[in-house]
């Protein structure tokens, strides 16, 4: 704190600037040290040859030449995009379905919002624990039940095979994170006017009517919003496949951030590593970009 | 809310009336409506139930292949298990994810409010800039700094402890405490606060005995995000305790899920699922308002 005798002497405008000042410094300071100087950092360590203990090498571009020859690198990416493409979709469909259900105040339609968002509160790490065992093909219940209804011939190692792994994982994700885009859309959907549905009503319009020239040219920023938010969620996708495949089968599911966690905090090539998030960071940057423009008439 | 009827009600042959035509089928739209979201509510909840059922099974039981639908037996075995597992059991566990949450959750609240305010309330050269450069941290995600996060950790060597991972924590946390916390602090009106001020109270007392209680519903806001996200964060946990002593819940877990020698304990997983979800389940139930109002006034804003 600053002294009585030195504050006495400053105007009421000036001790209002110094208290404003002295209010956001812890703030700014703890920003400044843990975002700022980490980001700056990242740029500067992917100059370098940076293991954790040992000698650093300044390496110049080095790193980011590497990039272009990891094979597994180029695949995590292709992997993440993939994964991104497929995954969107559902929780988009899904989301809009369940945000038309509960948008009108019926008779305990609180409750069913609830339980729908129920499973976002829950961490994606302990939701991929329960996941991977409601998949096992022994133990799991999934099997359980797909035998006893006689659809399968046997047990599937549902997170054997590339391609059903894929799809398991994003059903796990959908069910995890839905209600998310769910609440948004419901938000974006009840800021329409009841009065455009009752008029288009009147002039006869059927419910893909309504949707297709009131509900989604209305909500294109909702809209927008949801997609973009559920990207870059998925883009950054780690905890699933870190617990629910190990990145296996054979690779198969190393997404960006689990390939970087790889070679940072595995193999400690932590200048590489940092090469990788500097890429990570000019894709988020320009999703989130793609967001602030979707958003910019309200600000 | 009912559409008005323009037409009026006209007799038609079957003696019911257009408008009790009209009337069974909004009933029955709304009767599908129903049907539709109690199969939809019972998907969503089995997988937590699914869990639940199986936490309570014997331990023998949970393990069956394959799996038994309902227990046979209630049994708190599991849990016990999960008490004795590995060297250490989930309570020390419990106490590292709860010391990191608290942590986390009074750092966020103290450096919101305190930032909130100062942004809010008061005018200083650099102060668009520096909200900026705060505001501006929301499109860096955690995961593109973790490397020399850890080594700055690491250097300090707060790494493997639990104040390391809190600092971390907080910091996700500040850019959106600090942006929900100006907000709330702005909708205060300033008559309020000037009365206060020109009475000769000074700025902190005006924030502490005036306004905290006027930004109370903020503050739980920031509250509750700091607690859950601390509380279910696994990717920087993962990477900032190397010993298995410091491990936070999530973590702990996976090493269940990947088993001694080879033999993963499920009961015990699911138990340890269950322990996991039931505070952030409990806080976002007990404090939905709230949490809801982060969603639209924060996350929607980001």
């Amino acid at each position: 704190m600053i002294s009585q005798s030195s504050v006495l002497n400053l105007s009421w405008e000036q001790r209002r600037k110094l208290t404003g000042l002295l209010f956001i410094t812890p703030t700014v300071a703890f920003v400044a040290i843990f975002f700022i100087v980490p980001l700056l950092m990242t740029i500067v360590m992917s100059f370098h040859d940076w293991p954790l203990f040992g000698e650093r090498a300044f390496i110049g571009l080095e790193n980011y030449q590497e990039l272009g020859s990891d094979r597994q690198y180029l695949k995590s990416l292709d992997f993440t995009f993939r994964y991104t493409a497929l995954v969107t979709p559902p929780i988009f469909l899904l989301g809009f379905i369940l945000a038309s259900l509960v948008r009108h105040n019926i008779r305990f339609i609180g409750i069913f919002r609830t339980i729908f968002f129920l499973p976002v509160v829950i961490g994606l790490g302990v939701s991929s624990l329960l996941w991977v065992w409601m998949l096992d093909d022994r133990i799991g219940v999934f099997n359980k039940i797909l035998l006893d209804l006689n659809i399968v011939p046997k047990a599937q190692l549902f997170l054997g095979r590339p391609n059903t792994a894929m799809n398991v994982i994003i059903l796990s994700v959908v069910w995890k994170t839905v209600g998310f885009t769910m609440i948004l859309l419901l938000a974006g959907l009840q800021a329409i006017p009841d009065e455009l549905y009752e008029s288009a009503e009147v002039d006869g319009a059927g419910y893909f009517r309504k949707l297709l020239y009131i509900t989604l040219p209305l909500m294109r920023r909702t809209i927008a919003l949801a997609l973009i938010l559920s990207v870059i969620g998925s883009v950054l996708a780690f905890d699933q496949f870190y617990i629910m495949t190990r990145g296996g089968p054979r690779n198969s599911t190393i997404s960006i951030v689990y390939w970087i966690f790889n070679n940072s905090f595995t193999y400690f090539k932590m200048g590489y590593g940092s090469a990788m998030s500097i890429v990570l960071l000019g894709i988020l940057v320009a999703l989130t970009g793609a967001q602030f423009y979707v958003l910019r008439e309200r600000y | 809310m009912a559409a008005p009827s323009l037409h009026k009600a006209l007799p038609s042959q079957s003696g019911l009336t257009q408008q009790d035509i009209r009337m069974l089928r909004r009933r029955a739209l709304l009767a599908l409506r129903y049907i539709i979201l109690i199969v939809l509510a019972l998907l969503f909840l089995f997988p937590i139930a699914w869990s639940f059922l199986n936490s309570i099974k014997l331990p023998a039981e949970a393990l069956a292949v394959p799996p038994t639908y309902l227990p046979s037996q209630v049994s708190l075995e599991n849990y016990e298990e999960l008490t004795t597992y590995g060297k250490i059991g989930v309570a020390q566990h419990i106490y590292n994810s709860t010391v990191v949450a608290i942590i986390t959750v009074l750092g966020s609240i103290v450096l919101s409010t305190l930032g909130g305010y100062g942004f809010a309330r008061f005018n200083f050269p650099g102060k668009n800039l520096l909200f900026i450069m705060v505001l501006s941290t929301l499109m860096i995600p955690f995961q593109s700094i973790l490397i020399p996060l850890f080594v700055m950790i690491v250097q300090v060597d707060l790494h493997n402890t639990l104040l390391g991972l809190a600092l971390v924590y907080i910091t996700f946390q500040l850019p959106f405490g600090i942006f929900l916390m100006r907000n709330s602090f702005l909708a205060v009106p300033l008559e309020i606060e000037e009365s206060a001020l020109l009475d000769g109270c000074s700025s902190l007392s005006v924030l502490y005995r005036l306004m905290l209680r006027l930004v109370l519903p903020g503050i739980v806001t920031v509250a509750i995000y700091a607690f859950i996200n601390s509380w279910n964060e696994f990717l920087a946990a993962l990477i900032f305790m190397t010993d298995q002593d410091n491990f936070t819940l999530p973590v702990f877990l996976t090493t269940i899920r990947y088993g001694i020698w080879g033999e993963v304990d499920w009961g015990a997983l699911q138990a340890g699922v269950i322990v996991s979800i039931i505070p952030s389940l409990g806080i976002f139930l007990l404090l939905q308002r709230y949490y809801m109002d982060g969603l639209m006034g924060g996350a929607v804003k980001n």
